[in-house]
């Protein structure tokens, strides 16, 4: 198990690499020229060259490759320009506030949608079962700025029962934040629930045609024995792989919701560095939300394992 | 006969048969399954009942209703599957009767169940040790660490090596064999008054089968349960059983002690199961397989009269009109005249009825009108002449296999899969490979066709050296030699349709124009027999011996001389297995190719073979004529591989050669003698010292053992069963009558 996660955690590190050289090429594609945009566009184009020899723009790419990168492992990640601040504490700190929010949707949505996956699925053909998938199905396929959009209007400007906000005032305890995220957390609840449920059922169907979950039937064990015991366990599998990457997904992806509820999130200011062109910014805080979704993923397959001890133990 | 050969309980005192409730009482269960609206009678008035105690087998064809019936018994049915009449009772109780909380505790109380695949009969995350100890907590209300040793006491009785290892031990980690001990001990928990047993040893290998019927038989001197066995193998019902039904399309046909029932059957349906399974030492060149023409009728389908009438060599008209009661044999014989001659059902009031009592003053049934014409039932395949030189196989070898040697890696492990193995197959001849599951036999036949490229040594082909792999290898070399596999599901595309695939092999293996292209598929199909209308079809809508037969085609498309067979017939049922051993037999009469036959049937792999090799842990140890091999003096392993096949055998005594241990890993062979570690005649430390030297019988077959074969041939004649141990040993291969008679050994 240890060597599986050692192998793992190794396994990271060319990822992580190839990851930041993309991103990096990808900035550097970007249209304009950084010291112009700092400037705006009367600036007399010696002191755009100026700004950029400053900047050390002007050097060659993997030379600047190599900086950034070595900055970055280093905890020097540079300013931004745009906020005109030390680019790390700001990314920590929007990269906290995502977390927070996404984790609070997870917590809403794992526990939701695995009860309803597993309940359809044992259920199997019933009424139930597809009344569960068609209503899952239909919230999944509406866009989250539509239901947020609804959503805001309904519990916020008409019945005025949530904030409009996201973030409570400051000063205010920190466990009024959650009240505040209620809000956001929805549509991407609705977006998930669908999906994860879905797989949740797929599983508990399959499972329960194994010939084992016979066996635990005709040994003469109780019904929630034989749920909990023996196919709840074998049949999460594939819904974890799932929660995975769309753990990744929920902190990185959450761009149209955060600018929606204008919450300061990594999707957020990702969209403004990008905007913007402040490339130590956005550099940054995609490869951090890379690395987040690496990590999540990894969770998954540990959980995995946990759940299958062939893979636990093969290593 | 039908009571105890083996005492009741531990203690003996036997309740008397009369008053006691039978152990499963089934009356005139009818039960259908609901598909598309429609209801499909599976089980059709099925009357049986096993006494206390008791040893039952049920046998007949998928699809029979064997284990529907068994569901029946645990109130277990599909959810589309209802009761729609009669009744199954446990000792006397009524299973449709029962609470919910009451079939709970009845189950795995009262009847528990061994499964044919026990690797995914045990959850496949849960140590050993909670699997079991949950059985004494849900039943009997233990504690955990009182189950838990219960559970240990459980293994201890199933002879596991190590009980308490194995009960911190996930399913995955342990042998097949090990796994099936284990959903035995469980079902023995609770010491339950009926034990079924749902093919319990299907998919085992040869030793691991015979290991697992010794347990049983064991057992049963122990335990109070009575026993239904589900099997289409013949030899075990032989083996465990006092009494036997055989199941036909939901009906019980023929019901008696197994003995009565196997030497003198009375239903042509027994009779053509009887005939169609290679009896051992049975030889193609002596007699083709009977086989049972038709098939099997669709669920739901309208039958008038008997239900086997369709397929009966026997049927008269009377038995397409009136279906005949399960009449006593044979008392019941007036009221049968009597029907034949006004072609009419006979009065009810003439014959016996079926189990007014379990043990009545009959003890045999037939559903049929000419019970005592069976013997005499007409012979539905011509005898095929096809000895070696009517097949042209005098000149020279075909393959030369030398020095062959294929490894693997399995993480840091090297695991060597064949070992060096050398052989020769000459023009027109079929080579038997046989050997347990991992000794190499695949893995062989994948080098000779180029799937695998081998580490060391060299193949000839035809004189000529075979380039490692299929993509280096010629087009002509490619297509003289063509493989059929074991599933044909698998190996058909399932979006084409028959003409299709075998129009495409044709073309890419044979060429040709498009009007020869068209003639040469409609001729390979009528040569392996698949009728015009099915070249339309799509593989998944033909039946499992029509899917065979294709893949069959497909192989002889481009006019192979070598067919490497793996496993061709062990996925079908007997009667299908019989047609497609002949097919193949009757094309390589007609078009002179040579076969290598794999199988772990060793009766089959006797039946069609000229020569043997038999495969030990990646090595060649045996390898001769058929009938050299499968007598002494032979190798350690092949005797101990043929005494672990349950025969059709109710006279000769029995010596079942236990091997030791499990199989060692193909990554840390043995030294010396690859087989000493199990041995049953191990000379000594030369053995695990020295490998042994092929050495040569008088017969002129080779065996790898350091036993000369003089010193072998009295050791193993000195060590047959029965009084005539020398006669029987020259007289196994003579040819038998057709009718069951007391040699034949079941699939």
């Amino acid at each position: 198990m240890l060597r599986l996660i050692g192998r793992r955690l190794l396994l990271m590190v060319p990822t992580l690499i190839l990851a930041s050289m993309l991103i990096f090429a990808l900035a550097e594609v970007l249209p304009g020229d950084v010291a112009r945009s700092i400037l705006g566009p009367y600036a007399t184009q010696e002191q755009v060259d100026l700004l950029n020899q400053r900047l050390g723009a002007d050097r060659p790419v993997y030379e600047r490759y190599v900086d950034w990168a070595g900055g970055f492992v280093t905890g020097d990640w540079g300013d931004s320009l745009l906020f005109d601040e030390a680019v790390l504490p700001l990314v920590m700190r929007s990269l906290g506030n995502s977390l927070l929010l996404a984790g609070f949707a997870l917590v809403l949505i794992v526990p939701t949608s695995i009860a309803v996956g597993v309940f359809a699925g044992l259920r199997r053909d019933s009424l139930l079962d597809r009344g569960i998938t068609v209503s899952t199905l239909s919230m999944t396929v509406i866009p989250e700025f539509v239901s947020g959009v609804v959503l805001l209007y309904v519990f916020a400007v008409w019945l005025k029962w949530l904030p409009v906000t996201a973030l409570p005032p400051s000063g205010s305890p920190f466990v009024s934040r959650f009240y505040y995220l209620i809000l956001p957390a929805i549509p991407l609840m609705l977006l998930e629930l669908g999906y994860i449920a879905r797989m949740a059922r797929v599983g508990t169907v399959q499972v329960l045609a194994m010939p084992y979950i016979r066996t635990a039937v005709l040994k003469g064990l109780p019904r929630r024995r034989v749920i909990f015991g023996h196919m709840l366990r074998n049949a999460m599998v594939p819904t974890v792989t799932v929660i995975g990457t769309q753990i990744g997904w929920l902190i990185g992806g959450l761009v149209v919701v955060e600018v929606l509820f204008a919450y300061p999130g990594i999707g957020n200011i990702m969209v403004q560095a990008a905007k913007n062109k402040d490339l130590p910014l956005l550099e940054a805080s995609v490869l951090m939300v890379a690395i987040l979704y690496m990590v999540s993923n990894l969770i998954a397959d540990i959980v995995v394992a946990l759940l299958n001890p062939r893979i636990r133990m093969g290593g | 006969m039908s009571m105890p050969e083996h005492p009741l309980d531990p203690a003996g005192a036997a309740p008397a048969p009369g008053n006691a409730p039978p152990a499963l009482d089934v009356r005139d269960l009818e039960v259908s399954f609901h598909r598309r609206g429609r209801a499909l009678r599976v089980l059709k008035g099925v009357t049986m009942t096993i006494g206390q105690g008791e040893a039952y087998g049920l046998v007949g064809e998928s699809g029979c209703g064997k284990t529907t019936l068994a569901m029946a018994a645990m109130r277990y049915l599909a959810t589309n599957g209802t009761i729609d009449a009669g009744s199954v009772a446990v000792e006397g109780q009524d299973v449709s009767t029962l609470s919910e909380e009451a079939l709970r505790k009845w189950r795995g109380g009262k009847i528990s169940m061994v499964y044919q695949d026990p690797a995914t009969a045990l959850s496949p995350a849960m140590r050993i040790g909670d699997q079991l100890a949950e059985v004494f907590h849900y039943h009997e209300g233990m504690g955990k660490t009182e189950a838990l040793e219960r559970a240990r006491e459980s293994l201890r009785r199933v002879a596991i090596p190590d009980p308490d290892a194995t009960l911190k031990r996930y399913p995955f980690e342990l042998s097949g064999g090990q796994q099936q001990r284990v959903v035995i001990a469980m079902a023995l928990a609770v010491d339950p008054q009926l034990l079924i047993l749902d093919e319990p040893t299907t998919g085992l290998d040869a030793t691991v089968e015979a290991e697992i019927l010794d347990l049983i038989e064991e057992l049963r001197g122990r335990i109070n349960a009575a026993i239904l066995l589900i099997t289409h193998n013949l030899g075990l019902v032989a083996r465990l059983c006092e009494r036997v039904g055989v199941l036909y399309a939901g009906r019980l046909v023929e019901e008696g002690p197994a003995r009565d029932v196997f030497t003198d059957p009375r239903h042509p349906y027994t009779m053509g199961l009887l005939r169609c399974v290679p009896r051992f030492g049975m030889n193609k060149t002596d007699a083709a397989l009977q086989t049972i023409p038709g098939t099997l009728p669709a669920l739901g389908e309208p039958l008038e009269g008997c239900v086997y009438s369709a397929r009966c060599p026997m049927a008269k008209p009377v038995c397409t009109q009136h279906e005949p009661d399960f009449f006593a044999w044979p008392s019941d014989l007036g009221a049968r005249a009597a029907a034949e001659a006004a072609s009419k059902p006979p009065d009810p009031a003439a014959f016996s009825p079926h189990h007014a009592n379990p043990v009545g003053e009959s003890d045999r049934y037939a559903r049929c009108y000419f019970s005592p014409e069976v013997p005499e039932m007409p012979h539905m395949t011509p005898v095929l002449a096809t000895s070696l030189e009517a097949r042209g196989a005098e000149g020279g070898n075909v393959l030369e296999i030398d020095t062959v040697r294929r490894t693997f890696k399995d993480g840091k492990k090297k695991l060597t899969a064949v070992a060096d193995v050398s052989l020769d197959l000459r023009k027109g001849e079929t080579f038997g490979l046989v050997g347990e599951s991992g000794s190499g036999k695949t893995t062989l036949a994948k080098c000779v066709t180029g799937l695998l490229a081998p580490d060391a040594g060299t193949i000839t082909f035809e004189a000529g050296e075979l380039r490692p792999t299929a993509a280096r290898r010629s087009q002509d070399a490619l297509r003289a030699i063509q493989m059929v596999f074991q599933n044909p599901d698998s190996t058909l595309n399932p979006a084409w349709s028959t003409r299709s695939i075998l129009t495409r092999a044709v073309r890419k293996l044979g060429g040709g124009k498009a009007g020869s292209v068209r003639a040469k598929v409609d001729k390979l199909s009528a040569d392996v027999r698949v009728e015009p209308r099915f070249l339309m079809q799509r593989p998944t809508e033909l039946s499992g011996g029509q899917k065979q037969r294709v893949a069959i085609a497909r192989a002889f498309a481009g006019d192979p001389t070598l067919v490497i067979c793996d496993e061709p017939a062990s996925a079908l049922d007997v009667s299908v297995q019989a047609s497609i051993l002949n097919l193949l037999v009757e094309l390589q009469t007609n078009e002179k190719v040579s076969y290598v036959f794999i199988s772990h049937d060793l009766a089959v792999v006797r039946y069609i073979s000229d020569r043997i090799g038999v495969m030990y842990l990646a090595e060649l140890i045996e390898v001769g004529g058929a009938e050299e091999v499968f007598n002494p003096p032979h190798h350690p392993y092949t005797e101990a591989l043929l005494s672990s096949i349950p025969k059709l055998d109710f006279d000769s005594p029995r010596r079942r050669i236990a091997l030791h241990g499990t199989m060692p890993s193909l990554s840390d062979p043995p030294s010396g003698c690859r087989f000493h570690t199990r041995c049953h005649r191990l000379l000594g430390d030369i053995c695990k010292e020295q490998e042994p030297p092929f050495q040569e019988s008088t017969t002129g077959h080779r065996y790898k053992c350091h036993i000369p074969p003089d010193e072998l041939l009295a050791a193993q004649v000195a060590d047959r069963p029965g009084p005539h141990a020398e006669a029987v040993a020259q007289a196994t291969d003579a040819p038998g009558t057709d009718s069951a008679d007391p040699q034949p050994a079941a699939s």
